[in-house]
C-alpha cells in the first residue's frame, strides 16, 4: 500500500508537471465537444439545384418556387438542355437537377399524370440519397397542392387516404447534435483511458526508467495499479468536464441516472486502460505505441457508430462492432443520456464490458513481466 | 581493502545465456566477498550486462545456477531485488521529478519510513552539496552530477550489493575520481560493489577484477595479481593480450 502512495505520488506529480499534456486535457472536450457535432451533421442544407424547365408554365413556376422556398435547396442554375445542366454538375456548381418536362401542366391537367425528372450528383451517396429525399416529399407536396386545388372539397374526402406521420421519439426534433454529443463524450473517454495510459508506460520504457523499477521490490500489480489509478480518475474528470460544456453550449443534460452513466463509463475505462498497457507492453517506443494506438482508435470509431449508425452496416461490420468496446460505450452514452435507460436496460452492455475488462487486464496482467 | 573472513555474496556456477543460437554469456563461474569491490570488465558485446542483468533478476538464466545475496535467482529474485541496489548504463531516475522527489520516491518504493526518508534524504543532498538544487529538475543537473546522484540513490536504503553497469560512461576525469571516492565509501561501508567498466585505470581501482571475452570469463584476480600472471605493467596491457583475440564487439 504505501509502496503504491509512493508510485502514484509519483505519477500525479509527473501529469501536473507535463503542462502540454494537462492543456491538452482541458482543451479536448472543450474543443471536440464545440466543434465536432457543428461540423458533423447530417442534415442538408444549400443543395445547389439546376433547373431544366421545358415547359415554362405556371405550374412548372410554381413547382421551383417550391423548391427554393423549402430552405434545403439554393437554385444557382437555369439551363436550357439537361446536358448544360449536366455540365454545371460536373462543375460542381450542382448537386441536384430537375428536369421539367414540355407539356408538364396540359398532361397534369387533361391526363392527371406528368413525369418529372432527377438526377443527383452521386459522388457523395448520402448527399444523393438526401436530395432526392428532400426533393420527393416537395414534390409530393406539390401533387398534394394541385389535388386540392382542382377536385372539390366534398369530393376529396371520399378517397381513401393512407397518410403517414411520423413522431420522433427520444429525440423529437431529429436535433443531430443530441445524436453526436454523446457520442463525442465517448470518445474523449476513449483517448483518454486507451492513448495516454498507453504512451505513459512506453514513455518509461524508452528513456529506460522502467528497468530501475523492475530491478527494484516494486510488485507487479502495485506498478499496474500506479498508470492505471490516475488515468482511471482523468477520464473520468475529462468526462465530468464534457458533460459540463454539453450542457452549457447544447442544454443537452442526461435523462438517466448519472450514477448509472459514471458506473459504466468508470467500468469502461478500466477495459480500455488494460488494452493501453496491453498495446504498451508490446510497443517499445512511444512512435510504435502512438501508431497502434491511431490504428485502434481509427476502427474503433468508425466501426463505433459515432457518425454512422451501426443498423446501416454490412453484416460482417456489425459482428465486428460486437467485439468494439467503443461501440458499447456509445450505445449506452445515447441511451442513457437521450432516452434514459436505466441500469436494468442497459444489464447486458454492463456484462459485456465487465467482459472485455477481465479479458483485456488479464492479458496485459499476464503478458506484463519484470524481465526483459 | 583486505577481507579477512570472506562471506560469499554472490556466488555463479555454469550460469549461461542463450539468445537463440547466440551464447552471450557462457558458463560463467565465480564468487564475489562482502564489502569488496568487484571489477566485471569486457569489451562492448562481452557479455557484461547481460551476466549482469541474470544476476539482478530481470533475465532469466538459459543455464547454470547463481545466487545473490543468498537468494536463489531463479526462485527469490523478489528477495535479491530487496537486497540489491542498481544503477544502469542508461540515466534512469525521473528527468521530470525534482532532486528530492526522485530521492523520496526511491526510498518509499524500498521500504523506508518517513522519518528515515527526511533525515536521510536531508543528509544526502549536504553530503552532495545540492542544497540550493533540490528542488530542481533532476533534468537540469549535469551529468557528472546526475551519476552522482544516481549511485547515492542507488545505495539509499543500504542494499548489501549495489550493481553498477558502466556508471562513469561519458564523465570527466575529475568527476569519475570523485564517483570512485563515493564507490569506496559505500563498500568502506561494507557494501559491495559489483561494476562494469573498460576504463582500465578504474579496473586498478577494483579488489578484483574478471575480465570477459566474447561471453567466457577468461581472467580472474586482484589487479596486482593479474599484471604478474601477464607479466605486464598495468592492466591495461592485461587486457588487451586477453580481448584481441575477441571474435565480437562493435
Amino acid at each position: 500500500m504505501r509502496t503504491l502512495k509512493f508510485l502514484l505520488r509519483k505519477e500525479f506529480l509527473q501529469i501536473f508537471r507535463n503542462k502540454l499534456i494537462l492543456r491538452m486535457i482541458f482543451a479536448l472536450p472543450v474543443i471536440q465537444l464545440i466543434l465536432l457535432p457543428y461540423a458533423a451533421t447530417y442534415e442538408m442544407k444549400n443543395i445547389t439545384l439546376s433547373v431544366v424547365d421545358h415547359d415554362h408554365s405556371e405550374y412548372s413556376r410554381k413547382l421551383i418556387n417550391k423548391f427554393t422556398s423549402s430552405g434545403y435547396f439554393i437554385l444557382t442554375d437555369y439551363s436550357a438542355t439537361y446536358n448544360q445542366a449536366l455540365d454545371q454538375v460536373e462543375n460542381d456548381k450542382a448537386d441536384l437537377i430537375v428536369e421539367i418536362p414540355k407539356g408538364f401542366e396540359p398532361d397534369l391537367s387533361r391526363q392527371n399524370e406528368t413525369i418529372i425528372f432527377l438526377a443527383a450528383n452521386a459522388i457523395s451517396g448520402q448527399t444523393a440519397g438526401l436530395a432526392v429525399a428532400y426533393a420527393n416529399t416537395i414534390i409530393k407536396d406539390f401533387n398534394n397542392d394541385v389535388r386540392t386545388e382542382w377536385i372539390p372539397q366534398s369530393q376529396l374526402n371520399t378517397i381513401p387516404v393512407i397518410e403517414i406521420t411520423n413522431s420522433n421519439w427520444f429525440n423529437p426534433l431529429m436535433n443531430y447534435k443530441d445524436f453526436i454529443v454523446p457520442g463525442v463524450l465517448a470518445l474523449l473517454v476513449t483517448l483518454v483511458g486507451f492513448i495516454l495510459s498507453s504512451l505513459n508506460i512506453v514513455k518509461e520504457k524508452e528513456i529506460g526508467t522502467i528497468e530501475q523499477i523492475n530491478v527494484s521490490p516494486i510488485k507487479k500489480y502495485q506498478f499496474i495499479l500506479s498508470k492505471l489509478i490516475p488515468f482511471w480518475i482523468l477520464g473520468l474528470v475529462v468526462m465530468t468536464i464534457g458533460f459540463v460544456i454539453s450542457f452549457i453550449v447544447y442544454g443537452i443534460y442526461p435523462e438517466g441516472s448519472f450514477w448509472v452513466i459514471y458506473l459504466f463509463a468508470g467500468i469502461y475505462l478500466i477495459a480500455l486502460l488494460g488494452f493501453g498497457l496491453l498495446t504498451s507492453i508490446y510497443a517499445d517506443t512511444q512512435q510504435q505505441a502512438m501508431f497502434i494506438a491511431y490504428f485502434f482508435m481509427l476502427v474503433f470509431i468508425l466501426l463505433g457508430g459515432l457518425f454512422s449508425p451501426t443498423e446501416n452496416m454490412p453484416d460482417w461490420a456489425r459482428y465486428l462492432t460486437y467485439i468494439n468496446p467503443v461501440s458499447y460505450l456509445i450505445e449506452v452514452m445515447r441511451m442513457l443520456v437521450l432516452k434514459g435507460s436505466s441500469f436494468w436496460d442497459l444489464r447486458f452492455h454492463f456484462l459485456v464490458i465487465i467482459g472485455f475488462t477481465i479479458v483485456f487486464n488479464g492479458l496485459a496482467i499476464f503478458n506484463y513481466k519484470k524481465t526483459v | 581493502m583486505l577481507i579477512t573472513e570472506k562471506e560469499i555474496v554472490i556466488k555463479t556456477d555454469k550460469l549461461t545465456k542463450k539468445f537463440g543460437d547466440f551464447v552471450a554469456a557462457s558458463e560463467i563461474t565465480f564468487e564475489v566477498f562482502k564489502g569488496e569491490i568487484f571489477g566485471f570488465l569486457g569489451a562492448n558485446g562481452a557479455g557484461k550486462t547481460t551476466a549482469m542483468k541474470m544476476l539482478i533478476g530481470i533475465s532469466n538464466p538459459s543455464s547454470g545456477n547463481a545466487q545473490v545475496a543468498g537468494y536463489d535467482i531463479y526462485k527469490q529474485t523478489e528477495q535479491i531485488k530487496k537486497s540489491i541496489g542498481y544503477m544502469s548504463q542508461k540515466f534512469s531516475l525521473y528527468e521530470d521529478l525534482t532532486i528530492k522527489e526522485n530521492i523520496q520516491l526511491f526510498g518509499g518504493i524500498y521500504g523506508l519510513s518517513d522519518k528515515e526518508i527526511k533525515s536521510k534524504s536531508e543528509e544526502l543532498i549536504t553530503k552532495l552539496g545540492l542544497n540550493t538544487e533540490a528542488d530542481k529538475l533532476v533534468a537540469s543537473l549535469p551529468l557528472g552530477w546526475k551519476q552522482k546522484l544516481a549511485f547515492s540513490i542507488a545505495i539509499f536504503h543500504q542494499p548489501k550489493i549495489v550493481f553498477l553497469d558502466e556508471p562513469t560512461g561519458g564523465v570527466d576525469p575529475i568527476t569519475r575520481r570523485q564517483f570512485w571516492d563515493m564507490i569506496y565509501e559505500a563498500s568502506h561501508n561494507g557494501i559491495t560493489i559489483f561494476v562494469t567498466t573498460h576504463y582500465m585505470d578504474e579496473a586498478e581501482y577494483c579488489d578484483r577484477v574478471s575480465i570477459m571475452v566474447d561471453g567466457v570469463i577468461k581472467a580472474l584476480d586482484s589487479p596486482e595479481n593479474l599484471k604478474k600472471q601477464f607479466n605486464a605493467k598495468s592492466m591495461d596491457e592485461v587486457f588487451l593480450m586477453l580481448a584481441r583475440g575477441a571474435k565480437r564487439g562493435e
